[in-house]
């Protein structure tokens, strides 16, 4: 079997739309309101949880046949956990601006529902590398979702984009004032809902039958 | 489901406990002198950035050595006592009676041949700490710049308490009304008086933050109204 056969690509491209953890599975929507003001912490926070599912999927994946079920979900917390304190040590020691920026929710990651639901659902039950590939996969699905909405709220609430003024000091003296809402949590929710919106409205099998 | 016997769980528990541990502090071992660089770095930088010098990582340390003179410890008399003002950790001062506290003080000399003054704030925000550099003109009075900055303060709001504009604000402020009466900076919700030396603009929507600043000013540099008269020129 190849490494990127056509199966592994699947694993790669539907967290992506049609199986996305936020949008659709539901997953993690609590960082995805806290980290999501600015578009650099967004995009940080998205790739750090990259690297905690798919590095913990494959360390699961890899022990799942010795992981006595009674206390699987302890031995998946230790895991996670593990490599959440490892990515926080990293980040302080090689970015520590912004490991700063990020602060409590890197640690936060251990509590990320997408960690434990994709080792649940995937990582006990699949080989290391499928599930490596369904962590990274789940990883990307979630930053865009982030990077997306973080996108919307850093435009419209600060007017800047990654730190940078992108709207013209003409627009502000036209009167333009940047909209205070954004920087609060709920409409980051609201965001979050209407990319749900637009992706159902694309894509119609995912639209519930009622 | 294969079945697992409670010997087989309780031995695999332990090793996997001890095979975590002995990875994290292996980790932590490795990665600390990096880390503890990058905390120095970032003090040195700050330290600069309050008499106004703007540093990289990369300079910091060089430009630290250049334009901090001098730097030493006092108590809230004013009298210098003995102790490494940059080991100093302010945190665990504050701890202490007001009267065993020692306070760190920089001198940072600038291009211009001026001597500031630059003392050390901590204080709590809406989340966490937070904490900065303020640095005085000769007259021990007028505020020359300052920085600050926080552990978790909500981004867009609280946060802006780095930002530049927030800074600025403070510069040629003063905290004595007069030569010996401290008052501190203070921070008004909708504005500060235009023209007002001891007063600066509140962030509209983190008004905890703001007031944590202004609270942080107060206490920290309380401590050095003695100091601070004394040395005034």
């Amino acid at each position: 079997m190849s490494l990127f056969s056509k199966k592994n690509i699947e694993l790669l491209k539907k967290p992506l739309n049609l199986d996305n953890p936020v949008t659709i599975q539901v997953l993690g929507i609590c960082s995805a309101l806290a980290v999501t003001v600015k578009l650099k912490p967004a995009l940080v926070m998205g790739l750090s949880v990259m690297v905690v599912t798919a590095f913990s999927n494959l360390v699961i994946s890899l022990m799942r046949n010795s992981i006595p079920p009674r206390i699987r979900i302890i031995v998946q917390l230790v895991v996670v956990a593990t490599m959440v304190i490892l990515v926080d040590q990293l980040l302080r020691a090689f970015v520590y601006d912004v490991s700063k920026q990020l602060s409590v929710y890197v640690g936060l990651i251990i509590t990320n529902c997408i960690i434990m639901g994709r080792l649940e659902a995937y990582a006990m039950a699949n080989k290391p590398w499928p599930s490596f590939l369904d962590g990274i996969g789940n990883g990307i699905g979630y930053a865009v979702i982030l990077v997306a909405v973080a996108f919307m709220r850093e435009l419209f609430g600060s007017g800047t984009l990654f730190g940078y003024k992108v709207l013209p000091k003409a627009l502000f003296d036209a009167g333009y004032i940047n909209n205070g809402m954004m920087i609060m949590p709920t409409m980051a929710l609201i965001l979050v809902g209407v990319i749900i919106w637009i992706q159902k409205s694309y894509n119609k099998e995912l639209i519930d039958k009622d | 489901m294969k079945n697992f016997s409670n010997r087989y769980i309780y031995t695999f528990s332990v090793i996997m406990v001890v095979l975590v541990a002995l990875l994290l502090s292996f980790a932590a071992q490795l990665l600390k002198p990096f880390q503890d660089k990058n905390i120095e770095v970032e003090k040195k930088q700050n330290i600069l950035a309050s008499i106004r010098i703007t540093s990289t990582v990369a300079d910091a340390v060089q430009l630290y050595d250049k334009y901090i003179v001098d730097s030493y410890v006092v108590n809230n008399k004013g009298e210098k006592v003995e102790g490494v003002a940059f080991k100093v950790d302010v945190k665990a001062e504050q701890g202490k009676p007001a009267d065993k506290r020692v306070l760190p003080v920089f001198v940072g000399k600038l291009d211009n041949g001026t001597l500031t003054t630059v003392v050390p704030l901590r204080g709590k925000g809406l989340w966490g700490p937070i904490w900065g550099y303020i640095s005085f003109e000769p007259d021990m009075n007028t505020i020359y710049g300052a920085v600050f900055d926080h552990q978790g303060e909500t981004p867009g709001l609280g946060a802006e308490i780095t930002t530049d504009w927030y800074k600025e604000m403070y510069r040629e402020k003063k905290i004595f009304s007069d030569s010996v009466t401290f008052c501190s900076v203070t921070t008004y919700k909708g504005g500060a008086k235009k023209g007002d030396v001891h007063g600066v603009d509140a962030i509209s929507g983190s008004t905890i933050t703001s007031k944590g600043v202004e609270a942080m000013l107060q206490d920290c540099l309380e401590q050095y109204k003695q100091f601070f008269i004394t040395n005034k020129k």
